[in-house]
């Protein structure tokens, strides 16, 4: 070994290189696995039995679920369900029901899906279309909340909770809410007058991003995609008047230029300190903003409808919300379509809202005065809710939202003008349900 | 080396004395055969979890990823892709020529993020090198309170990424102390260069104790007595940094900076977390998470150009890195010949 210490000093290295490389190879080659995807032929499976069950969802941070089983396996001693908690975040939510399902865990008997994921488990064949023996009365829930777990015309999941966008402002600065976007933009001299900043949504490059951006174009009467989901439809002038809505905004400086870098935090945070005079948000901000000790507006804010494009004609908000459904796996789907009537039942739809805030999916609750009482944006997130339109109902979604994203970015940063930003909008979320790539 | 030392053992354990050599051959087979079944477990344990998952994801690569049967809005699987997939980033062709892949879609982020990942290894190791050195060679001189500097160096180290992604998310924000201290209305998560620069800075500032740690155990296996050689005949400090320290050094240095660079190649958690990919700080691991939610085929062959682009980066180093070690060892050889 003394003899050439150079050759076998180097020869060493080499293999650490491939040992290194190796090692990356792994961390890599872990992402690429089980590429498996059900499709139809795997219809059919489990079984239409009673008996006990899972239910799966994300971390129940105001921890309403646990109760709401409780009083199920009171009553259903033999057809008890567990709950299984995922982390809080929605991505590793997503990714974990997406390899439970391919392997075709049978333990994942009802599943909490964000309303964005739906067509997606549905078109893998993941879900229990809720059709024959599981058709499920959705008479008493709000539209918006139906269509977004309603894929191909068939019913995937039953939504459990729901949420759309309120517009929030300071009513000792404006006494009336503007009922138009236009409206409000010429408050914003308000706002210059008293040196705050006049209007912002949610416009960091993240899904909240996609949410604000087909809000405009909806409001403005586009649409991001075809009612049967396989055009997309953004080279309309309808869908430029709600994108350049937002622009011209950032160019006006009607909304603050940092408001590219805002996630819901931090418009929450600024409308709190006094320095916003409209946000747009979801309405977990009501109770902070006026609970929060650090919330200067405790006493001076209003909650609105989002503004119309037209008068007489409320926002069109992106919906947000949950839905239940059942996985194909089941062996005891019978139990499981069940347990998700009962999760959409009145009790547990009002303790929910009373316990943890959660927006109901029936629409007379929304209307119960001692309900108001206790939480007076009702009337208003029902109005929100009622003109809502889901985020694109594709199972390509993850896709179509980074079309959104990255475009609409572009185009709010002004590194875009709006018909570039829009034409490469169009182009890519085609592309994005032509193929998946 | 190795192979003799095996022999040893073997005709120990089997406790039989040296014999003929006839006798001596059929021994040599046998215990090569004790050799292969004792070493068996770990080539089945790395088949295992190196080579099946690698051949897994490069046969996926050549698959198409599952597309929707119009008729019945099911997925159905996808079949034999030759090349597309590859096609598809090396050449943005989204299905109708190079170059077709319109912005926002992922197809069309490869080159940007293969040359931002690079942008960030480029200056962020050599940044990090540079703090590194400085503050490996602080912390070798002997002084009061070397241990606690010593120590607080490596918090930065110590915080997991995530964590300190979001601290300096906190500090980059418009109302973030980053702007309160600078004076200045930055947008340091919007478009165009500082979101870049907010990343090599948290980098930087994460990973530099790193290179000083690697560093300083190099420093400190460089005997005193070569200093004070130097220092009698008269190189003044300058000179010693360069013809002692720097040569003497640079074995543990190589070994840092292919580390750090490798690493960086590899960078998602981060930018992930403190820009989410906005004005283009899309690393080549997050195209390849971003991927993997909407194809897995297609991420299987950009995983396996990731893999292919870090493995060359890799060889360049360590050829680099080995001809310089050889040449070092080979007066030494000289020497004990």
């Amino acid at each position: 070994m003394f003899g050439k210490p150079g050759t076998s000093f180097a020869t060493r290295k080499i293999s650490f290189t491939l040992a290194l490389a190796a090692t990356g190879v792994l961390a890599l080659g872990a992402c690429g696995g089980g590429g498996d995807s059900g499709g139809s032929a795997d219809a059919a499976k489990g079984g239409n039995t009673t008996g006990p069950i899972t239910y799966v969802q994300g971390k129940d941070n105001s921890g309403i679920v646990q109760p709401a089983i409780d009083k199920w396996n009171a009553a259903h001693p033999d057809q008890k369900v567990t709950l299984k908690e995922q982390t809080d975040q929605a991505d590793q939510q997503h990714d974990d029901l997406v390899q439970n399902f391919q392997a075709k865990n049978a333990d994942y008997d009802v599943v909490s899906v964000d309303n964005i994921w739906t067509s997606e488990f549905a078109a893998k064949g993941w879900l229990q279309p809720l059709t024959g023996d599981y058709s499920l009365d959705t008479s008493t829930l709000l539209p918006a909340t139906v269509t977004a777990e309603t894929y191909n015309k068939t019913l995937y999941a039953a939504p459990t909770t729901s949420d759309g966008g309120l517009l929030y402002y300071r009513k000792d600065l404006v006494p009336t809410p503007p009922k138009t976007w236009d409206e409000m933009m010429s408050m914003c001299s308000i706002a210059k007058q008293n040196g705050i900043d006049c209007y912002a949504g949610q416009y960091a490059q993240y899904e909240g991003l996609t949410v604000n951006v087909a809000e405009a174009i909806n409001t403005f009467g586009g649409s991001i995609l075809s009612e049967d989901g396989k055009t997309a439809t953004l080279d309309t002038p309808e869908a430029k008047a709600g994108l350049d809505a937002l622009v011209k905004g950032f160019q006006d400086g009607d909304i603050p230029k940092q408001a590219t870098t805002y996630q819901e935090e931090q418009g929450r945070q600024s409308f709190e300190d006094g320095k916003l005079l409209f946000l747009r948000n979801w309405p977990y901000v009501y109770s902070l903003a006026k609970t929060d000790g650090s919330s200067t507006v405790k006493e001076t804010f209003g909650v609105a409808p989002l503004p119309g494009a037209t008068d007489g004609k409320t926002g069109a908000s992106s919906l947000g919300g949950h839905a239940a459904g059942i996985s194909v796996y089941s062996d005891h789907k019978k139990t499981a379509f069940e347990f998700i009537k009962f999760l959409q039942s009145e009790e547990i739809q009002k303790d929910w809202l009373t316990k943890g805030s959660a927006a109901p999916v029936i629409a007379s609750l929304y209307d119960d005065p001692t309900l108001v009482q206790q939480f007076p944006y009702l009337p208003e997130l029902k109005t929100s809710i009622e003109n809502a339109v889901p985020r694109p109902v594709t199972p390509f979604y993850p896709a179509v939202t980074k079309a959104i994203q990255d475009n609409a970015f572009s185009a709010l940063s002004g590194s875009k003008s709006t018909d570039a930003a829009l034409s490469d909008m169009q182009k890519s979320v085609q592309n994005a349900i032509s193929g998946g790539q | 080396m190795s192979t003799t030392s095996g022999v040893a053992t073997g005709e120990f354990a089997q406790g039989k004395p040296p014999l003929d050599p006839g006798k001596r051959k059929s021994l040599h087979d046998g215990s090569g055969r004790k050799a292969a079944v004792l070493i068996a477990p770990t080539i089945v344990l790395l088949a295992i979890v190196i080579l099946y998952p690698v051949i897994s994801a490069v046969s996926q690569s050549f698959t198409k990823d599952a597309g929707l049967d119009p008729a019945t809005g099911m997925f159905v699987q996808g079949g034999f892709a030759g090349v597309t997939n590859y096609k598809l980033w090396l050449l943005q062709d989204c299905g109708s020529g190079a170059f077709s892949c319109p912005p926002g879609t992922l197809g069309s982020q490869f080159w940007t993020a293969t040359g931002v990942t690079f942008l960030f290894t480029v200056v962020a190791v050599s940044l990090e090198t540079l703090l590194g050195f400085t503050f490996a060679l602080v912390m070798h001189r002997k002084f009061k309170g070397r241990a606690i500097l010593r120590a607080s160096v490596l918090v930065p180290w110590a915080i997991p990424t995530a964590v300190t992604a979001k601290l300096w998310y906190f500090i980059f924000a418009y109302d973030g102390i980053a702007n309160k201290i600078l004076g200045t209305e930055i947008l340091w998560t919007g478009d165009g260069w500082p979101p870049k620069a907010a990343i090599i800075i948290a980098d930087t500032w994460k990973t530099a104790p790193f290179m000083a740690l690697l560093i300083l155990a190099g420093l400190q296996v460089i005997d005193e007595s070569v200093y004070e050689a130097a220092k009698m005949d008269g190189a003044t400090a300058w000179q010693r940094f360069k013809h002692i320290t720097l040569p003497l050094v640079r074995p543990a240095l190589m070994v840092a900076v292919l580390f750090r660079t490798l690493d960086t190649l590899r960078m998602y958690d981060l930018p992930k977390i403190l820009t989410g990919g906005a004005g283009d700080t899309s690393t080549l691991s997050m195209l390849v998470v971003d991927q993997v939610r909407t194809g897995f085929n297609a991420a299987s062959a950009l995983s396996t150009l990731t893999f292919l682009i870090v493995f060359a980066v890799a060889f360049i180093f360590i050829k680099f890195l080995g001809a310089n070690v050889t040449e070092q060892r080979a007066p030494k050889t000289k020497k004990a010949a």
